[in-house]
């Protein structure tokens, strides 16, 4: 008896250590801000927009009926369709070119490349996926238009749906590649190794084999490069113009939802107006659509991870 | 070639290994081993870990073509042909000298799948349900499986996933099975069914076998190459070598080498 006193003596909490407690309390915070800024921004966006819808003149037929986007003009139209199809078109573009080459250099890299030719490929990658946006927007504008399109498609202006597509296309490569090449090289070497010594060959065993077992992780990058697409602001600001009606040729200038919101808040606009307030409708609708391809790609590619537990 | 010399091919065998020597870098995991590898009967590949049995296995169908750096000296014939000739294309070897894995390894398709998968590729697209059927049966799964073709492979127990990899093997109808420990990964009775399965198998294929158990060699194989690993002079570096390749119930009651006899006792290993 004696004994276990004395031990439950030793063992009694007499130290209150602060130090402990502060920097718990610290890094606590810290995870929590980043769930308060969402909230808040999510809190921003939807009070102004709420403002925005009720403004006599915005009605939410016309917000996704009307066929023109002019929220400065004397009689302003807001026909967000208008974005959003020219949005889509580019970021369609956008995934013309780089699902098929993101896809390509992944299987190459992870199926067929040389560690050397890999040590090589992957850094330019990641240098490709370092630079600045602007920097793309400029080579759209100044390179791929009167070098490329405007060359081979005459007739085409000089700010172009095709030219920021393209520069946008370039700029999601390295998301594409570098997260379809982890999903194959997520996919266990024994599948590579039982499909090779079946006989079949290397482009066999990485086109029948490792691609559709590595599908969903595929897939998952693809809807994450078609979100980066849609969200892409400094590109199609640059490149593909302002042309504030409903259009879908290539050739001609569009108008993103980016773009639109950069140029209203760029421009003179007060606060308060319904020009103003139209930027946050803009904002949530665009949040809308990435969010929910994000959670898609987190869903696929949830989905793709239990395959191999 | 001027490797043409007196090379008896024996009518018998299979391969015939002179002089092999396998390297990763300048790491020489096996070296000098000589054996022919009898048609038509279980040989087992036996010694301590890093005795470079499974290296050596791998020669046999060019599976060592894909880990980088692996370099094979010495010559592998298949049937009188050279493995390493620079003409021979290492895809049709592998078509004709099958290999199941360590650890079951079906693609994440169908069981059906699994096997028309190997068919396709070579070219073996005539009645394909009859050679699914024949693969599966003669694989000792038909009867578990033939109402389920249509299930993904990977729902199947370890045991049946193995039996599957023997299935989808077989289904290409090569004449050599290499089987890199098979049922490393596997209960005792998935096991049994395994060993139970080579017997059967034996029949129509060579079968190379690489395992741990010595129980298993000894009740199953009918020739038997022991390796043991011998450390350079300086401490620094471990070479697999051959100590002994003998018929299986001579090696079990009176090995030629002391090393064979203690490692089969258990002195050692």
């Amino acid at each position: 008896m004696e004994n276990v006193n004395n031990l439950r003596s030793q063992l009694t909490k007499t130290i209150t250590r602060p130090i402990e407690k502060i920097v718990k309390l610290f890094i606590t915070a810290s995870a929590f801000a980043a769930i308060l800024i969402s909230i808040s921004i999510i809190f921003t966006l939807l009070t102004e927009a709420i403002n925005f819808f009720q403004d006599p003149a915005v009605t939410f037929k016309g917000y996704f009926t009307a066929t023109r986007w002019t929220p400065t003009f004397q009689n302003p139209e807001y026909g967000v369709i208008v974005l959003i199809s020219s949005t889509l078109y580019i970021a369609v573009i956008a995934c013309l070119i780089s699902f098929p080459l993101g896809l390509f250099s992944a299987i190459y890299l992870s199926e067929f490349a040389t560690r050397r030719t890999r040590k090589v490929i992957k850094p330019v990658l990641e240098v490709l996926a370092g630079v600045p946006t602007v920097v793309f927007g400029y080579f759209a504008l100044n390179w791929i238009t009167p070098n490329i399109i405007q060359r081979f498609i005459p007739g085409t202006g000089v700010f172009n749906a095709l030219s920021a597509g393209i520069a946008v296309g370039i700029m999601i490569i390295p998301t594409v590649a570098s997260i379809s090449d982890d999903a194959l090289n997520a996919v266990p070497n024994s599948l590579r190794n039982g499909s090779l010594a079946l006989g079949a060959t290397r482009r066999i065993t990485s086109l029948k084999i490792m691609f559709p077992a590595a599908l969903s992780g595929i897939i998952a990058s693809f809807i994450l490069g078609f979100s980066r697409a849609i969200g892409e602001t400094m590109i199609v600001t640059i490149a593909g113009g302002q042309y504030p009606e409903l259009n879908l040729d290539p050739r001609s200038a569009m108008y993103t939802i980016t773009s639109s919101i950069v140029n209203v808040s760029l421009g003179d606009t007060p606060h308060g107006t319904t020009a103003y307030n139209a930027l946050f409708a803009l904002g949530i609708t665009l949040f809308i659509m990435t969010f929910i391809l994000n959670i898609g790609s987190d869903y696929v590619a949830r989905k793709y991870r239990k395959e191999y537990e | 070639m001027e490797t043409k010399e007196t090379v008896q091919v024996n009518n018998e065998s299979v391969f015939n290994v002179s002089d092999l020597s396998v390297s990763y870098g300048d790491f020489v995991a096996i070296k000098n081993v000589n054996m022919d590898i009898t048609k038509n009967k279980i040989t087992a590949f036996i010694g301590p870990s890093g005795c470079g049995k499974s290296t050596l296995i791998r020669t046999f169908n060019r599976m060592n073509d894909l880990i980088l750096g692996a370099k094979v000296n010495g010559t592998i014939t298949y049937q009188g042909v050279d493995l390493y000739d620079k003409m021979v294309d290492p895809v049709q070897v592998r078509r004709r000298i099958g290999m199941v894995f360590q650890k079951p390894n079906p693609f994440p398709k169908t069981i059906k799948e699994n096997i028309t998968f190997g068919l396709k590729v070579n070219n073996m697209t005539d009645n394909m349900d009859d050679r699914v059927e024949k693969a599966l049966t003669q694989a000792a799964l038909w009867d578990e499986v033939k109402d389920d073709l249509d299930k993904n492979a990977l729902e199947l127990s370890g045991g049946q996933q193995q039996r599957l990899c023997i299935a989808r093997t077989i289904a290409v109808e090569p004449d050599t099975i290499l089987m890199d420990e098979p049922c490393s990964a596997l209960d005792p009775v998935a096991t049994k069914k395994i060993e139970d399965l080579m017997q059967e198998l034996v029949k129509e294929f060579s079968i190379l076998i690489v395992t741990h158990n010595m129980q298993q060699a000894s009740r199953s194989s009918d020739y038997c190459a022991f390796f043991t690993t011998k450390t350079s002079d300086d401490g620094k570096r471990r070479t697999g070598e051959l100590v002994e390749f003998n018929e299986t119930s001579v090696m079990f009651t009176t090995p030629d080498k002391e090393l064979t006899e203690q490692y089969i006792s258990g002195r050692f290993g």
